[in-house]
């Protein structure tokens, strides 16, 4: 959150966003019921922005240009941008193929990359994305969010605390905590 | 006289000594009227001038200036040269007395009577005996507005004082700083340079003291009181610097040393200011300088965070490679434009090459700005590029790789007035490579990836607006690719690509269109299916031609081969002949209004729609009418009620784009076939004439051939006489209260409606009225009357007539509407029918028809009737409220954005009482009526008294049975989020209990909504938001 640990992965890659989520005949259709998947629990996550955990403020012009270059324009802008931050999606932070949810047994699973091995935001990220879930899903779900396995050097001792119930319900006590939290939370400047 | 001078001298004495201000304007009066002349004033000012005392001599030198300022018209030539030489003496007085002197001066430069000589000689004092800067600012102001008015009258003998002007000038705006000021130097140096003032060896010193602001960075104080901004002092002084080349060898290396400034906007005006002054260099200015302004731009297009910057680079580079195509080449032989491009060639053209196509675009970008300067800059940059471009494509295999080299093609065959010669000798610049673009268009559009073939029809649509390039053979193979391409099953985007390229070409080569397309397309939609296993379903397909058909089809030629296959459609879907159902009809239909609209306004369609289309399309609605009539019934599609729907706007447009004469052959034709039966226009066979159709009404499928009537004779323009109009009006009249169909008689009723609109106001169309109204309402008040429904429908279209038009018999008819919404059995269909008076209808009373529509009939109506309505509302029983509310919120929302917002808080309560009506309808379009003014939140104070039932109202709906309301009411809560924070934060855990349950609702869309707005009601009211 200091301006130190802002740089430490001043360039890294990114992803295009897979774009919005087509309705499909069903989905409009009252009789019909949509079952929680995947893909819906991702686009919660996926929009959240990460300008207090790692974006780069310092990025050289040698971002890789994609299948066509707006989109790309688009990103390299996005990063200048103080008011466009990236978004978790764009630094494959969190990836449809690692969020899993059971609409009937009522769990998610979340895994997450953080952008280094060594990323010191790592827990701030878990907890961000713990938080958005406990608010955007209903009670019944068993939510469970941990680092992608071999991404991270401290897997374990993250995956722990994100686990732990009083601690994440602690760490929401904590107001300079929670400010930092709702700021990841608040998709309305991204 | 006596008295008149010492009135003066009355004035004098009490401005002088006895300090009265208003007395400058008395004598300033006094001198207008010719009560007493200006030099009387100076005589009678005699002992004040001579005073000992600075502050006596101040106080009249103030009131001469001051008088003067009033009269600066009335002086004569030698009151002025008198007044200029007292003036001039005063510059070395007193410093206190300074101030006036200068206002006196500026005030006498208004006037054009100076004698000879005099300017310069003042001009030499000012600048001698004064040091501007350390002036304060109204003087300084006044010095700079001395300078632009005698640059306005004696320019000649200013420019006699050679380059001391410029030197004066130069030491008078030194630091100025103030933005007011500045704007008036940088006038004057403007016409410095503009008027040919000689510079002398001033040039640096009159470029230093304005450069010195570039590039300028100005903020506003917070209110702006002088309403300057920083873009007008730009734009001023890019104006003094691009004034002329002699600014060049100093203006260059700033503008170059500036464009590494990390301001954008500082950026911005480099490259803008290049633009502007490189229109006026010529290749001598520029020469030293063109490798570093190249390598400059070319890092700003490279590098930029910003469009506008990349934007203002490309315009500069553009601008530069135009003033170097102006350039007469010089002796060495060395063409200055070629040696440029080829420097920027060399520096691009890899980039095009390369494997990864990293830095294509930018690369790609500043070759098409430098080609698009000229003739000449064209050619050499295609020369060089094109061949590499098209060498790259074929080598490449990657498709993506491929279609971003299409795509940069396309910008560079787009047609642009460069690749153009001015002259007739030279050819078009790719001429040369018009085999080789070709080969690589096709054989683009036959592969396979639906990105390849997308932008392979752009690029053919740019190749084909190149004057003069492509070939006959050329066109006819590229529209048998867009042929086949139509009727293969593509990808949406390549379906829309298709038809975008197809109507431009069609555009250029009707002729082949005409000849290749159309065949082909009407082959395909007249050939019987395979098997149905195998292929796109048959009818995909046809629809797709016929909507092929109607992309081409904007020029006669086409129109008139492509029309008559979709009304041959028509005809044999209505004969059952071939495999047409209902659906190929109204594609049929479909096509046809669409074509009918693209049409272009010439004499040769109008003849077409009138000779075919019109006759063609009423007598096989007419048969297909008469054969159901016949036993046993004869099945047509085209005697079906969508069919029928979809031929309305046909023909309605048709009609109302003919010419004057043929519209009124038209009116007439169809008016003698309703009433009299006249089939003798009408080209089938076996018609019966002498058919009454208004009167057939035991037949429903010969009287709902009315809205055909409707769509003709509703649709000419208003200048037109309908022939028999009376006796048409009554038999509408009498079909729209008696038909039993609703089809029909909503026909009629739009049909004597559409007529009522168009009719002269005067007496016959009161009379008329009367009748009307008199018919209507017995019918209406009679609870036992079998067609009130029709007398109803007859009501609503009338009034919908006579509003839209401000006709003041409007009124009554509305009041009639408001007084049925109480109406036990039409209440609840009344308060539907204000979403017709409020809205556009698509087939009559559109402006389109020649209707008399007057704007903002809408704003007027609400104004009219809204207190009515909330009245009838108060006042009504309880089970009538919800008409009135169903009403309120057609209106509103059919208000625009602007008046809803500036009236809705007003009609807030109401409203709320809206959403607990229990009809769905009603909540939606009162949710989305809601929904912007919550989101302005400009109105915010009102509605924070009604918080509470707001909040309440809008969490009941988040579980309404239908979903689109509990999206609305998501949307609106969530909008409420956002109002000031202690107005909302005694809401949130009540709103965050609530929305728990919408995030387990079955519809995802619901979710979603309820995800976002219970994400914002959480982060009220806690840090970090």
């Amino acid at each position: 959150m200091s301006g130190g640990t802002l740089l430490e992965n001043a360039n890294p890659l990114i992803f295009q966003r897979s774009g919005e989520r087509p309705v499909t005949l069903e989905e409009e259709d009252e009789n019909f019921a949509d079952p929680i998947d995947d893909r819906e629990v991702f686009d919660i996550l996926a929009v959240l922005p990460t300008d207090q955990v790692m974006t780069p403020n310092v990025l050289v012009y040698a971002v890789y240009p994609r299948d066509a270059y707006h989109t790309t324009l688009h990103l390299i802008r996005s990063i200048n941008d103080p008011e466009h931050p990236l978004s978790l999606e764009e630094l494959n932070v969190v990836e449809e193929m690692r969020v899993h949810v059971n609409d009937q047994a009522s769990t998610v699973g979340v895994e997450f990359t953080p952008t280094i091995p060594h990323c010191s935001m790592a827990t701030l990220i878990g907890l961000s994305i713990k938080v958005k879930l406990l608010r955007s899903l209903p009670d019944r779900f068993k939510i469970d969010v941990h680092i992608t396995p071999g991404t991270h050097t401290a897997e374990e001792a993250v995956n722990k605390q994100l686990a732990d119930k009083e601690r994440v319900a602690a760490a929401l006590e904590n107001s300079h905590l929670l400010e930092v939290v709702n700021h990841c939370l608040n998709t309305k400047s991204a | 006289m006596a008295t008149d001078g010492e009135v003066l001298l009355g004035l004098v004495e009490e401005f002088v000594s006895g300090q009265q201000d208003s007395k400058a304007a008395a004598a300033a009066r006094g001198v207008k009227t010719g009560q007493f002349k200006i030099l009387e004033l100076v005589e009678a000012l005699g002992l004040s001038l001579t005073s000992s005392q600075p502050q006596t001599r101040a106080r009249g030198v103030q009131l001469l200036s001051e008088v003067l300022r009033e009269c600066d018209s009335g002086l004569s030539e030698k009151e002025v040269e008198v007044l200029v030489a007292f003036y001039e003496n005063r510059l070395k007085d007193h410093y206190v007395i300074l101030p006036h002197v200068l206002q006196g001066i500026k005030a006498l430069t208004k006037t054009p009577l100076w004698p000879p000589g005099l300017a310069v000689s003042v001009l030499r004092s000012l600048f001698r005996d004064i040091h501007v800067q350390s002036l304060m600012l109204v003087e300084r102001s006044c010095v700079y507005s001395i300078l632009i008015n005698l640059m306005e009258y004696k320019e000649e003998e200013l420019k006699g004082l050679g380059a001391d002007f410029v030197f004066g000038f130069v030491q008078a705006m030194d630091s100025e700083r103030d933005p007011r000021n500045l704007l008036l130097a940088f006038q004057i140096a403007r016409n410095i340079l503009l008027r040919g003032y000689e510079l002398g060896k001033f040039t640096e010193e009159l470029f230093e003291v304005t450069s010195g602001y570039f590039p300028l960075d100005f903020t506003p104080p917070p209110n702006n009181p002088h309403g300057i901004t920083q873009e007008d002092l730009i734009v001023a002084l890019r104006g003094v610097l691009s004034g002329t080349a002699r600014f060049a060898e100093f203006l260059l290396p700033l503008i170059i040393e500036k464009l590494d400034s990390d301001v954008q906007k500082a950026k911005l005006d480099c490259l803008q200011t290049l633009e502007a002054c490189v229109s006026v260099y010529s290749y001598r200015e520029l020469k030293a300088f063109l490798s570093g302004l190249w390598a400059s731009l070319r890092r700003e297009v490279f590098q930029t965070a910003s469009e506008k910057i990349e934007a203002a680079g490309l315009s500069a580079l553009s601008a530069l490679s135009a003033c170097l195509s102006r350039s007469v080449l010089d002796s060495q032989g060395d063409d200055v434009l070629h040696v440029f491009l080829d420097l920027v060639v060399q520096d691009c053209q890899h980039h095009l090459c390369e494997p990864d196509l990293k830095l294509v675009w930018p690369s790609a970008k500043l070759l098409q700005a430098a080609a698009s300067a000229s003739y000449r800059a064209s050619h050499r940059i295609t020369s060089a590029v094109l061949p590499k471009l098209m060498e790259q494509y074929i080598s490449e295999t990657q498709c993506a790789h491929r279609r971003t080299l299409l795509e940069v093609l396309q910008g560079f065959v787009q047609p642009i007035q460069s690749s153009v010669p001015l002259e007739g000798a030279d050819e078009n610049v790719f001429s040369a490579f018009r085999e080789s673009l070709c080969n690589v268009v096709f054989s683009a559009l036959s592969e396979s990836n639906s990105g390849l073939q997308v932008a392979a029809c752009r690029v053919l649509a740019s190749l084909c607006q190149q004057p003069g390039l492509l070939l006959a053979s050329d066109v006819e193979l590229a529209v048998s690719h867009l042929t086949r391409l139509v009727l293969e099953d593509g990808e949406p985007q390549v379906s829309m690509a298709v038809l975008e390229c197809s109507r431009a070409l069609s555009f250029l080569h009707t002729s082949t269109f005409a000849a290749i397309m159309v065949p082909r397309l009407k082959g395909e939609i007249f050939t019987e299916p395979m098997a149905q296993d195998d292929g796109p379903s048959p009818k995909a397909l046809r629809e797709r031609c016929m909507t092929a058909l109607a992309a081409v089809s904007n020029q006669p030629g086409v129109i008139r081969e492509s029309a008559p296959v979709l009304l041959e459609v028509l005809a044999s879907s209505h004969t059952g002949t071939g495999s047409f159902a209902a659906d190929d009809a109204l594609a049929a239909c479909r096509s046809l209004q669409r074509i009918v609209q693209q049409a272009p306004d010439v004499e040769d369609t109008g003849r077409f729609f009138h000779d075919i289309i019109i006759p063609r399309l009423l007598g096989l609605a007419l048969q297909a009418g008469l054969w159901r009539g016949v036993s046993p019934p004869r099945e047509s599609p085209l005697a079906e009620e969508p069919v029928l729907q979809a031929l309305v706007p046909v023909m309605g447009m048709a009609c109302a784009r003919l010419q004057p004469q043929l519209s009124a052959v038209t009116a007439a034709r169809v008016v003698s076939l309703f009433l009299d039966g006249d089939v003798s226009f009408l080209l089938e066979d076996g018609l019966p004439s002498g058919l009454q159709l208004l009167r057939v009404q035991h037949s429903w499928s010969l009287s709902q051939l009315t809205c055909l009537l409707m769509a003709c004779v509703c649709s000419v323009p208003q200048s037109v006489e309908l022939p028999q109009l009376e006796r048409l009006m009554a038999e509408l009249e009498e079909l729209s209260c008696t038909s039993t169909y609703p089809f029909c008689y909503t026909a009629a009723s739009k049909c004597f409606a559409g007529l009522v609109n168009k009719r002269p106001a005067g007496e016959a169309l009161d009379l008329l009225l009367d009748r009307v109204m008199g018919r209507i309402c017995s019918e209406l008040d009679h609870a036992s009357s079998s067609v009130r429904l029709q007398a109803f429908t007859l009501l609503l279209w009338v009034t919908k007539a006579l509003l839209i038009r401000y006709h003041p018999r409007a009124s009554v008819l509305t009041d009639k509407m408001f007084s049925l919404l109480t109406d036990r059995e039409l209440g609840p269909l009344v308060a539907d029918g204000f979403s017709v008076l409020m809205s556009d209808p698509v087939d009559v009373l559109t402006r389109a028809g020649h209707a008399d529509v007057r704007i903002m009939y809408r704003q007027r109506f609400f104004t009219e009737n809204s207190a009515k309505l909330v009245q009838g509302f108060n006042s009504a029983e309880k089970e009538m409220k919800p008409g009135y509310l169903k009403a309120l919120s057609h209106i509103v929302n059919n208000l625009p954005r602007q008046v809803q917002l500036s009236e809705l808080p007003a009609l807030l309560p109401l409203l709320l009482e809206a959403l607990s009506c229990p009809d769905q309808a009603v909540q939606l379009s009162t949710l989305s009526c809601l929904h912007p003014v919550l989101m302005e939140s400009l109105p915010a104070s009102t509605l924070c008294l009604q918080l509470e039932g707001l909040v309440s109202h809008l969490l009941g709906l988040t579980s309404s049975p239908t979903m689109k309301v509990r999206i609305a009411s998501l949307r609106c809560l969530n909008a409420v989020s956002h109002f000031p924070e202690h107005e909302v934060i005694p809401f949130r855990d009540r709103v965050l209990r609530a929305l728990a349950p919408p995030l387990d609702d079955k519809k995802r869309l619901v979710r979603k909504e309820a995800v976002a707005t219970r994400g914002e009601w959480f982060l009220l009211g806690s840090p970090g938001r």
